[in-house]
């Protein structure tokens, strides 16, 4: 039963993040909240677990051509350096602490696409006038 | 290629990989439409450029927190079997499903866990 559950937990992070809306945002709080498991475990699980989806991803869109290649290096760059600060700063934090602020994040990103969605609809409007 | 343009380049590959290490995820949400307005590119494009980045990022940070702490593999193999059918399914059904929809859904869904987790 415990293994159904984490499967359907992978399952409903991989069905967002196909359809391009980020699965580690909810993986992350199914495993916490549902399966109970510590915030920085399942930071971990969401990292790795993406990584052979995202690999077949690229493979598609490598042969659509899809991928931007210029410049992508500088961002991969500082990207790759910076998230190695992040992965080490979280020593410094208690798993309760990073919990609360993984949940601000998410209520950030919220607002973020609230704001993008009615900017969207706004513009729609605009272009049928 | 302006200076401008790689400047801003570097600020969020310094923002999307922190919060990618510090957060574990969710970097790809900032790197869409940041990347779509600095290159010019269209949401199609910027979706796949973004996986593309955010590959080599997650590495990093997996082997960082691999080598930091014991990890549960059973939980890591159920869950990336559960990921790659998600995936499969999710990518099928974007074609299909309403966008607008999916959408105030997932907002709802952030909401929803991000109280969640902050009442604890």
């Amino acid at each position: 039963m415990k293994i159904l559950y984490q499967i359907l937990s992978g399952f409903a992070g991989g069905i967002l993040g196909g359809m391009g809306m980020g699965g580690g945002t909810i993986l992350i709080p199914i495993l916490v909240i549902f399966l109970l498991v510590k915030q920085k475990m399942a930071q971990g699980i969401n990292l790795i677990s993406f990584l052979p989806m995202s690999i077949i991803s690229i493979i598609i869109h490598l042969k659509n051509k899809m991928i931007e290649y210029k410049f992508i290096w500088i961002v991969i760059v500082s990207g790759a350096l910076f998230s190695l600060l992040g992965s080490f700063l979280i020593r410094y934090f208690k798993n309760n602490n990073l919990k609360l602020y993984f949940g601000i994040f998410l209520i950030l990103i919220a607002i973020y696409e609230i704001i993008i969605f009615i900017l969207d609809i706004k513009s729609k409007k605009n272009n049928n006038k | 290629m302006t200076r401008k343009k790689v400047f801003y380049l570097i600020l969020v590959g310094i923002f999307v990989g922190f919060i990618n290490g510090f957060f574990g995820g969710g970097g790809g949400m900032i790197c869409v439409p940041a990347i779509e307005k600095i290159l010019k590119i269209d949401n199609k494009k910027a979706h796949a450029t973004t996986i593309a980045i955010i590959l080599p990022l997650s590495l990093v940070s997996s082997i960082f927190y691999i080598c930091s702490y014991s990890l549960d593999y059973m939980l890591l193999l159920y869950t990336s079997i559960g990921v790659i059918i998600g995936g499969i399914v999710g990518s099928i059904l974007l074609k299909k499903l309403n966008n607008k929809v999916i959408r105030i859904i997932f907002i709802l869904i952030l909401i929803a866990s991000g109280v969640k987790m902050i009442i604890g």
